[in-house]
């Protein structure tokens, strides 16, 4: 008995499966899909993100787009052997942590398109393959430079996930914003090694509120969710990452470092239509290209004027007369 | 000089109890489902049903008792998924934790795609609507009891209460007496009468209750949204903080508490910028636990029918 309702809940669920990846396709020609990362694909962040900029290119150039989930990392190559399958014109991998995985496929299959999001294979990038990353040291330079003048205590703070280059990119950019506003200001920048633990988090952004921050900026993920919630708490002011997280305390969180993974996702699907695909080469998406910019919620919390002087440093960002550091040499250097 | 050590200590113990709660509640369930005799790794999906529950019902009804409670009620019905396995059947009840695991985290995230137009993270519940912070304000301001217990949810109070009630019924009432006896030989509590099924049942229903309380102590209190990532790994270290605490609620209480320091010292030092790495300072609260285990708690042993499925007619 046992037996047989568990084979007819296997077999039901192998129909629903097969059904859900047997999306419509339209007539257009052009195929492109995505495999996201253990987000999946309504993660509120970067996989979300990915996605929606699908959708878009799919009306603007009547695509036809399709995704596939990732519920583990083991998930990642048999999703792109699917994907493989149907035949797309190009296979996006969304997250840094597929880069070993989309390179090995890539290899593999030298006629077949492919795009990752926050992986630079740098020389080694094979010519099917474009890498995408972003200058999330400018939307940081940007919010620290809000940070530097709203701050009331002459303190101000950085929780950082983990310490590799990616997230340095956002403390340095910080930084120098926080300095450039204002040169007096004390910077309180930790890292609390985790992308999950929220409890450590608020931990941390506890004590430097202690120690009279007043305004944390987090690159940390689901670690930001316990900062917000200690700005929250104390009444003290928090900036977001990645997204708008305005909505998550509307009252505490006064801006958010975006990246906008949409955007460039919808421009190499422009590219590829146009027949300019970028392959064997990293593409690298700041203001300039509209890659990254701070959350449109900003007004509500920061004075206009302050936001006035973020769009002239914006301008001047883009133009190349301030070219933000991301990494602690380039910020020691421009601290001379 | 003196009083910065103070506050910075106070900073840390307040840390300690915040850390702490989720794992407490869940070590209590630990301790009540294996005192029975079940094995229950399953505490980790247990506690993110919890979590899920907590903070969805905390956004729609706005009211965190009942959120609380429906928590309880969730990471309940996982518990009795627990035993009809585990007791009825008699399966390998480290095999249905497994499952209950993965069924913890799926069904949260499916849930929460049903409820929240899709999105794998729940709307953050306003502070008014989370746990009650009865201690806020009573103490002045700068003071090293206001540093304390600013800001720490009833939760925190609540899972030290539980502890000294569930020590009180394990120890000092027929019924915990009853429990832990089946826990050490089911057949002779058989033969005296005792219903062995109905006590395993109802030990790992409560505790899939607990764990579902350490989830909301998670969604309610420390922070005041579901993600998927918000609880991970929470659920294992409260079950080896029972096996340290050496399956009792007092031990394991302990031992939540040490961890939760070693976890306050960490983020104590890591603001400071020394020159070894920060990775190596988050390592503390796990080194010193195994520390600490292998050098002070000396050896523990676990109820002697712990794990054992309880057939009437089984010759031990």
């Amino acid at each position: 008995m046992f037996k047989r309702i568990i084979t007819i809940f296997v077999l039901v669920l192998f129909v629903l499966s097969v059904i859900s990846c047997g999306q419509a396709k339209k007539e257009s020609g052009i195929k492109i899909a995505m495999v996201t990362d253990v987000g999946g694909i309504n993660d509120q962040s970067f996989n979300q993100s990915a996605w929606e900029g699908l959708k878009r290119a799919e009306k603007e150039f009547a695509l036809s787009v399709d995704y596939l989930e990732s519920t583990q990392d083991a998930d990642y190559a048999p999703n792109m052997e699917t994907l493989l399958d149907a035949g797309n014109n190009l296979i996006w991998g969304i997250g840094f942590k597929m880069g070993d995985t989309l390179k090995e496929k890539a290899l593999e299959n030298p006629d077949q398109n492919y795009a990752i999001i926050d992986y630079a294979y740098g020389e080694e990038t094979p010519a099917n393959v474009v890498g995408v990353v972003f200058k999330e040291q400018e939307p940081s330079f940007l919010v620290g430079y809000i940070a530097g003048k709203m701050t009331k205590t002459n303190k101000v703070g950085f929780v950082g996930g983990m310490k590799f280059p990616l997230i340095e990119k956002f403390e340095y950019g910080f930084k120098a914003g926080v300095k450039l506003a204002n040169p007096d200001a004390e910077i309180l920048a930790q890292y609390a090694d985790s992308f999950t633990d929220a409890a450590k988090g608020k931990a941390i952004a506890n004590q430097m509120y202690g120690k009279d921050a007043d305004i944390v900026y987090h690159a940390a993920g689901g670690v930001g969710d316990g900062v917000i919630e200690a700005s929250k708490e104390q009444d003290k002011f928090a900036i977001g990452v990645d997204r708008d997280q305005n909505s998550l305390a509307p009252e505490h969180v006064i801006t958010s470092a975006m990246k906008r993974v949409d955007n460039a996702i919808f421009n190499v699907a422009e590219l590829l239509v146009k027949g300019e695909f970028p392959g064997g080469t990293t593409v690298v998406y700041g203001l300039k290209e509209g890659g990254v910019g701070i959350a449109p919620t900003s007004y509500k919390l920061v004075p206009a004027e302050i936001l006035e002087e973020v769009e002239g440093l914006s301008a001047k960002i883009i133009s190349g007369e301030i070219v933000v550091p991301s990494t602690p040499d380039t910020f020691a250097e421009w601290m001379k | 000089m003196i009083e910065t050590i103070l506050s910075n200590i106070a900073l840390i113990i307040g840390t300690t109890l915040m850390y702490s709660t989720p794992l407490i509640y869940t070590s209590l369930g630990g301790v009540l489902s294996e005192n029975s005799g079940v094995i229950n790794i399953g505490l980790e999906g247990m506690m993110v049903i919890g979590a899920f529950a907590g903070a969805a019902i905390g956004y729609f009804v706005g009211d965190p008792w009942i959120a609380f409670i429906g928590a309880g009620i969730a990471g309940g019905l996982f518990g009795l998924l627990h035993a009809f396995a585990c007791v009825t059947f008699g399966a390998n009840q480290v095999v249905s934790g497994i499952a209950i695991n993965f069924l913890g985290a799926g069904i949260a995230l499916f849930l929460s795609r049903m409820f929240f137009e899709g999105a794998t993270m729940t709307k953050s519940i306003p502070l008014d609507n989370k746990m009650p912070r009865p201690l806020n304000g009573v103490f002045p301001d700068g003071s090293l009891l206001n540093i304390i217990f600013d800001n720490q949810y009833a939760t925190v109070y609540l899972a030290l209460l539980m502890v000294l009630i569930i020590w009180f019924f394990m120890y000092k009432t027929k019924y915990g007496l009853r429990l832990r006896s089946v826990g050490e030989h089911p057949t002779a509590a058989d033969t005296l009468g005792i219903n062995v099924m109905r006590i395993r049942y109802l030990s790992v229903i409560m505790s899939g209750v607990f764990a579902g309380f350490g989830g909301a102590a998670m969604s309610l209190a420390i922070v005041s949204n579901f993600r998927p990532t918000l609880v991970s790994g929470h659920g294992f270290i409260a079950l080896a903080a029972m096996i340290f605490g050496k399956w009792k609620p007092q031990g394991a209480l302990l031992a939540c508490l040490l961890f939760g320091g070693a976890q306050g010292l960490a983020v104590f030092l890591g603001q400071f910028d020394f020159e070894i790495s920060t990775q190596l300072i988050s390592m503390l609260p796990y080194v010193i636990t195994i520390v600490v285990l292998i050098g002070f708690v000396g050896k523990s042993a676990a109820p002697s029918a712990d794990g054992i499925p309880y057939e009437k007619e089984h010759k031990y």
